[in-house]
Formats: structure tokens, C-alpha cells, sequence
């Protein structure tokens, strides 16, 4: 019955993606422990960073049907409100909630206008404009170097209990020391647990079933009577507020932010691919997407090079798996995804279950 | 339809359909406005010819997205990689030819560069063909699947240029005959500049005949009006668009080795960062209009080289703000031809 209520209902219907989610989840979690290192700790942060990230797009993409190329315009004026925040108030408490505020507050206008204004027309439409908004922002944040630091980005501190020179203990737990940045880092995991049942309420909600039905026949739901610009610039501006989020969380793990941390197209690029991985229109799907893609992100790299070096005498195979060209192999993936089974790797689980 | 329609009027006694020339009059409008702005006749020369140069340039790639467009409501998020493939194509012919290219005769260079152009439209027209097959038959009319598809297809070929040439930036020197300037009493404009504007003149003037003079032009304007009448009239619209696509990517491979030789050198990204630009100049001239895109094009090159002189940070956003004033005027672009 908890559970039910904590998972709004909505459970991944597969055993196969239980076990999948389970082990994921179990793994980010014992991250410090079981993986030692600086470097496993920072790619499980990053993870979740973009579970939420993902996970606000899928609620814009796969439930809604927008395509929008600015998120991560929403994703970095989360990371720079933290950033100009922590940068010009020292690093306070009061500056971190200041600077969420803030970016907030500027995500929501943003939102919203661009909403209204674009969201009558059509889908490729929006996602011209918002391309074109969003170099333009990425533009403007480099531009006013004042504020934003320029292409250096910003350098901070973060309130000391989030800092890796704080201690709670003298003494190790299980081998690993009770340093701020454990602190953080669980601080970081329950802020994804929260935001990611919260999103997972919202697309279970009444609202959340309107969504769909716009995504499946928009002209339908408006004929039952649902004013469809209101539902998504609604959608738009809640993504756009949980994507904020997800930025604030990126600036405080890294203590630093710049326009190719959060604002990059590379970065829209990384998303789009792990909703469309993942499965869109199931939040599950993101879970699955970003720790996929972080983990070949990260560690694939290896593997290839290891093939590359396999494959020394061949000229163009080996140029094929070069290490620094696993997104193309992402890309293929992807493109096959689109076609083949456009409800990704959860959908196809769920097919699975359901025949069996 | 008013119930009390006239017999069928004859053909002769249809009504002129007025052309409207608002829009072709901004391009000397803007122009004639930055004189008095950059103060001297010589800068003033010299910018106009630059943003001329630039526009022509963002024309000969645009001109293929938007007829595509408004063919068959398709965008190629992709569009860009036709660019990148005939870039990097320009430097592959021109970097075995440095004896001709770097021979003072201008006939030499000429012989470099015309056999590059060749193999740019000729490779980004087949790989166009083979993207239209692979990448975008399958997900006709489905305008999510479409973008994200088409954007998929730009990934997966960028990373293939750069299996094939790696991820630097490859030098494009212009050829010797092409580089330096003519000077026209105090102004100078630079060689290549004029030769952009002579090419994408020549485009537009070749574009403008086969889509205003031939039976096939007659049909692509009839199919991006209404694709349905002109199916339903027998004509087979897909196959119309394929050869619209073809051209639009060799286009855009032509585009890609004057960009190229423009900034004189290239760079994997360099299609997808004037991805941004060319969808500016389609929205702004009207989805699915040559002519359209054609001013759009003249005005984007236009006020970023005279923004740039005056105010460099507001250059940076220059586009922008143009389109947003061009949509505010006119919603649908400066000529809206797409009757959907």
C-alpha cells in the first residue's frame, strides 16, 4: 500500500526491469563502498544528475510529444543560479536557496513565454525556435563574463558541511572516510529519489493523463474540452522547473560551472539519446537511459581501446572503434531505436512481460 | 465557397496574382540605411560585398532545406552534414592539388577548385540519397520520430567525417589566383568575395529557371503549394522529392566547399553550428519559399557584417533579433506559400 502510494501507482511491470532498476539503484547507492575511488563516485553523481535531468525531458518528450532543443538552457540557469549565488554571497545555506530561487524564478518566465509564444504552432516549429533561443543563451552566458565568468565558467565554495575538507568522524565506516563529499553525494541521491517520485506522481496524476492524451491525438483531447496550450506550457514549464533543479544539483556536486558543463549542445544531444535509449514516455526508461549512457560515457572508452589496439593492422575498423568515437556506435543505437523500437528499452521489456 | 459562383471563368480572365515586392525591397532599404551608419563609402563597400558574399553562401545551403520542407513537411535536422561532408571533401581534392592551387595562373586554380565543387555535389548528392532512403523514408509524417531522427543521422555522420579525417581542424587555403582583393577606389573587396556572390548568383539564376521555366519547377512550386492536388493529378510526388532532396543535399555539399574556402578551414562541427543560422533564414523568408529564402539569407549576412563593424556584441545576436522582428511583422515569414 506504501509502496503503491510512493510509486504513485506505477510500477516497472517487468521482472527483468525490476531486477534491472534494482540493480542500478543498489549500485548508486553503495557507490562508496563497493567502487572506491573518485572517479566511480563522480560518474554515479553524474547519473543521478541526469536521471533527473532525463527524466524531466522524457516528461516533456515522451509525455507530452514536444521536442524542445532548451532544456539544457533551463539545465544551466540552474547550474549558474547556484553558481552566481555561492560566487557572490560566500558560501551559505542562505546563497543556495537564494540562487535555486532565483533560477527558478527565471526558468519559470522563460518557460513560459517561450511556451505561449511557440507552443500554438507546430512541432518542428518549436523545435527551431527553441534551438535558436537556446545558442542564443549560450551566447548571452558567455557574453556577460561579469556575472557568468565567460568561457572560464565559475569556481566556488560550497557551505562546509558539503565540502570535502569537513569530517564527521575521525574514524572510517567500512573503509571509507565520513567526509563531506559522502555527505553530498547522499544528500545528492535522496534529492533524486525525491524529485524522480515526484515526477513519477505528476505523470500518474489526472494532469499527467491529459498529457498523454495530447501527445496521442491532440485535436481529440482539445474536443473533449481540455484547452491544450494551457496543459503544455504547463508541461513545458514544470520540465523546465525540474530541469532547473537538476542544474542546481550539477553546480553544488562539482563546485564549479561553465557554459560546456551545462549549457552545451552536447550535452542536449546526450539527453536526447538517453530518453530515446531508456524508453520515452516512461520515466523508468530515463533511469535506465542515463545510467547506460554515463557508464559507456565513461567506461566504454576503455573497452574500445582495448579493441583499437586489438585491431592495430586494420586501417579503418580501427579507426571505427577508436576510443573517442563511441558516440558514433550511440548514434547507430540510437537511429535504430527511433525506427525499430521507439518506446526503448523499457518498452520492450514491458512488451515482453505482458506476452509472456 | 460563396454559393453563387460564376460559370467557370475562362483561363485568360483568371487575375494576375500581384507579386509582392514588400520584402525585396528591405534588402536595399538595409543597405542603403548602414551607409550614413558605417560613415565611410569605402568600409561601407567592403561590408556590403562581405555580407552579399556570406548571404549568397547561406543561401546556396538553405535553398534545399526549405524546398524539402515544403515538399513534404520534412526539416533535415540533419541538414548540416551535407555541409561538413563537402567541406571536407574541398580539402581532400584541393590537398592533392597544391601544384594547381598554388600556381599563380588562374586557370590552374580554376582546374583544382571546379573538379572539387564536382566531387562535393556529386558525393553529398548520393549520400543524400542514401540518408533520404535510410534516415528519412521511414518516418514520413511523423514529425517527432522526423526530428529526432534526422538529428540522429547528423551524429552518426559527423562521427563518421571524423573516422574518415579525424577530429581537427583541416587548414582550406584559398587558391592563389583567389586570394587578395580588388580594390575599387578606396574600397577593398576581397577576390572570393565576388566569386561567392557570382556562384550564388548563378544558383538563384539556375534555380529560378528550372523552377519557374521547366515542367518539373512547375510541379515542385505546385507540390509545395498543395501535395495532394498534384498526386491526385497523377504525378508521383515521392519521386519528386527525392530528386528535390538529391539536389538540396548537393547543394549543401557546394555550400559546404565555399563556406570552407570562406573561413579557410574546416571543422567536423562546423555544419551543425550553421544548422542554427539556416533554419533563422528559412523561418525568415517562409517555410518552403526560394525566394524567401534568398532575401532571408541577403538580410542575415547583411546585418551580421554591418552589426559587426557597429556594435560587435550586438552582432552575436543579430539573427535573432532579426527574426523576431521579421515573425512580428509577418508571422509566417516574408512570403508564406505553404497553404497547411
Amino acid at each position: 500500500m506504501i509502496l503503491h502510494r510512493l510509486f504513485s501507482g506505477d510500477f516497472p511491470r517487468s521482472r527483468v526491469l525490476l531486477v534491472m532498476l534494482l540493480a542500478i539503484v543498489a549500485g548508486l547507492v553503495l557507490t562508496p563502498f563497493i567502487f572506491p575511488g573518485a572517479k566511480a563516485l563522480n560518474v554515479a553523481a553524474k547519473a543521478c544528475i541526469f536521471i533527473v535531468l532525463v527524466a524531466s525531458f522524457d516528461l516533456l518528450l515522451g509525455y507530452t510529444g514536444i521536442v524542445s532543443f532548451a532544456h539544457t538552457m533551463f539545465f544551466g540557469i540552474g547550474a549558474y543560479g547556484v553558481a552566481i549565488a555561492l560566487s557572490h554571497f560566500g558560501p551559505t545555506w542562505a546563497g543556495v536557496a537564494a540562487g535555486v530561487a532565483a533560477a527558478l524564478a527565471v526558468s519559470l518566465v522563460l518557460s513560459l513565454v517561450i511556451g505561449l509564444f511557440s507552443l500554438r504552432v507546430k512541432a518542428l516549429f518549436y523545435a527551431m525556435i527553441t534551438l535558436a533561443v537556446a545558442t542564443a543563451f549560450q551566447t548571452l552566458a558567455s557574453q556577460l563574463s561579469e556575472l557568468t565568468g565567460g568561457e572560464d565558467g565559475l569556481t566556488f565554495k560550497v557551505p562546509e558541511l558539503l565540502s570535502p575538507g569537513f569530517s564527521l568522524s575521525e574514524h572510517p565506516f567500512l573503509g571509507v572516510s565520513l567526509d563531506g563529499r559522502l555527505i553530498s553525494f547522499y544528500l545528492l541521491i535522496a534529492a533524486t529519489v525525491v524529485l524522480f517520485l515526484l515526477m513519477l506522481r505528476i505523470v500518474n496524476s489526472p494532469f499527467g493523463r491529459v498529457l498523454q492524451a495530447i501527445r496521442e491525438n491532440e485535436f481529440r483531447a482539445e474536443a473533449l474540452g481540455y484547452r491544450t496550450v494551457v496543459y503544455r506550457t504547463l508541461s513545458n514549464v514544470l520540465s523546465a522547473a525540474f530541469a532547473t533543479l537538476a542544474g542546481a544539483l550539477l553546480a553544488l556536486w562539482l563546485r564549479y560551472n561553465g557554459p560546456d558543463t551545462s549549457l552545451s549542445f552536447e550535452i542536449m544531444i546526450d539527453i536526447l539519446l538517453m530518453v530515446v535509449i531508456g524508453g520515452m514516455g516512461t520515466l523508468y526508461g530515463s533511469v535506465l537511459g542515463a545510467t547506460l549512457f554515463i557508464l559507456v560515457q565513461n567506461y566504454l572508452q576503455d573497452l574500445m581501446k582495448f579493441a583499437s589496439e586489438g585491431l592495430g593492422k586494420v586501417p579503418l575498423l580501427r579507426d571505427l572503434v577508436h576510443p573517442d568515437r563511441w558516440l558514433l556506435w550511440l548514434g547507430i543505437l540510437f537511429v535504430l531505436s527511433v525506427y525499430r523500437f521507439p518506446t526503448g528499452i523499457v518498452g520492450k521489456l514491458r512488451t515482453a512481460a505482458r506476452k509472456s | 465557397m460563396k454559393p453563387s459562383v460564376p460559370a467557370a471563368p475562362a483561363l485568360d480572365a483568371l487575375p494576375a496574382v500581384r507579386p509582392d515586392r514588400v520584402p525585396l525591397m528591405l534588402l536595399p532599404v538595409l543597405v542603403l540605411a548602414a551607409l550614413p551608419l558605417t560613415g565611410s563609402l569605402s568600409t561601407w563597400v567592403t561590408l556590403t560585398f562581405a555580407g552579399l558574399a556570406m548571404g549568397m553562401i547561406i543561401f546556396i545551403i538553405a535553398s534545399g532545406l526549405t524546398l524539402v520542407f515544403g515538399l513534404m513537411d520534412v526539416l533535415n535536422f540533419g541538414h548540416g552534414v551535407f555541409i561538413t561532408l563537402g567541406a571536407f571533401l574541398a580539402t581532400a581534392v584541393l590537398g592533392r592539388m597544391t601544384g594547381w592551387t598554388e600556381s599563380e595562373s588562374l586557370t590552374r586554380n580554376l582546374a583544382a577548385v571546379l573538379p572539387a565543387m564536382l566531387a562535393a555535389v556529386v558525393v553529398a548528392g548520393l549520400v543524400g540519397l542514401a540518408f533520404e532512403r535510410l534516415i528519412i523514408r521511414p518516418v514520413y509524417g511523423q514529425p517527432l520520430k522526423q526530428i529526432m531522427i534526422t538529428m540522429g543521422g547528423m551524429i552518426v555522420g559527423v562521427e563518421l567525417i571524423k573516422v574518415v579525417w579525424g577530429p581537427q581542424a583541416i587548414p582550406l587555403p584559398l587558391p592563389a589566383a583567389f586570394r587578395g582583393s580588388f580594390l575599387f577606389g578606396e574600397a577593398a573587396v576581397e577576390k572570393y568575395r565576388l566569386i561567392a556572390v557570382v556562384v550564388g548568383l548563378a544558383v538563384f539564376g539556375a534555380m529560378s529557371w528550372v523552377l519557374g521555366r521547366t515542367k518539373v519547377g512547375l510541379l515542385i512550386r505546385a507540390g509545395v503549394q498543395d501535395r495532394e492536388m498534384v498526386e491526385s493529378l497523377g504525378y508521383r510526388i515521392g519521386r519528386l522529392f527525392v530528386g528535390v532532396f538529391v539536389a538540396g543535399s548537393a547543394l549543401a555539399g557546394l555550400g559546404g566547399v565555399m563556406w570552407g574556402l570562406y573561413q579557410q578551414s574546416v571543422t567536423p562541427e562546423m555544419g551543425g553550428q550553421i544548422n542554427v543560422l539556416l533554419f533563422i533564414v528559412i523561418i525568415i523568408g517562409g517555410m518552403g519559399s526560394v525566394g524567401g529564402c534568398f532575401i532571408g539569407a541577403l538580410l542575415v549576412g547583411l546585418i551580421s557584417n554591418y552589426a559587426g563593424f557597429l556594435a560587435p556584441k550586438v552582432a552575436l545576436f543579430s539573427n535573432i533579433l532579426l527574426m523576431v522582428a521579421v515573425l512580428l511583422w509577418r508571422p509566417q515569414g516574408l512570403y508564406s506559400v505553404v497553404k497547411r
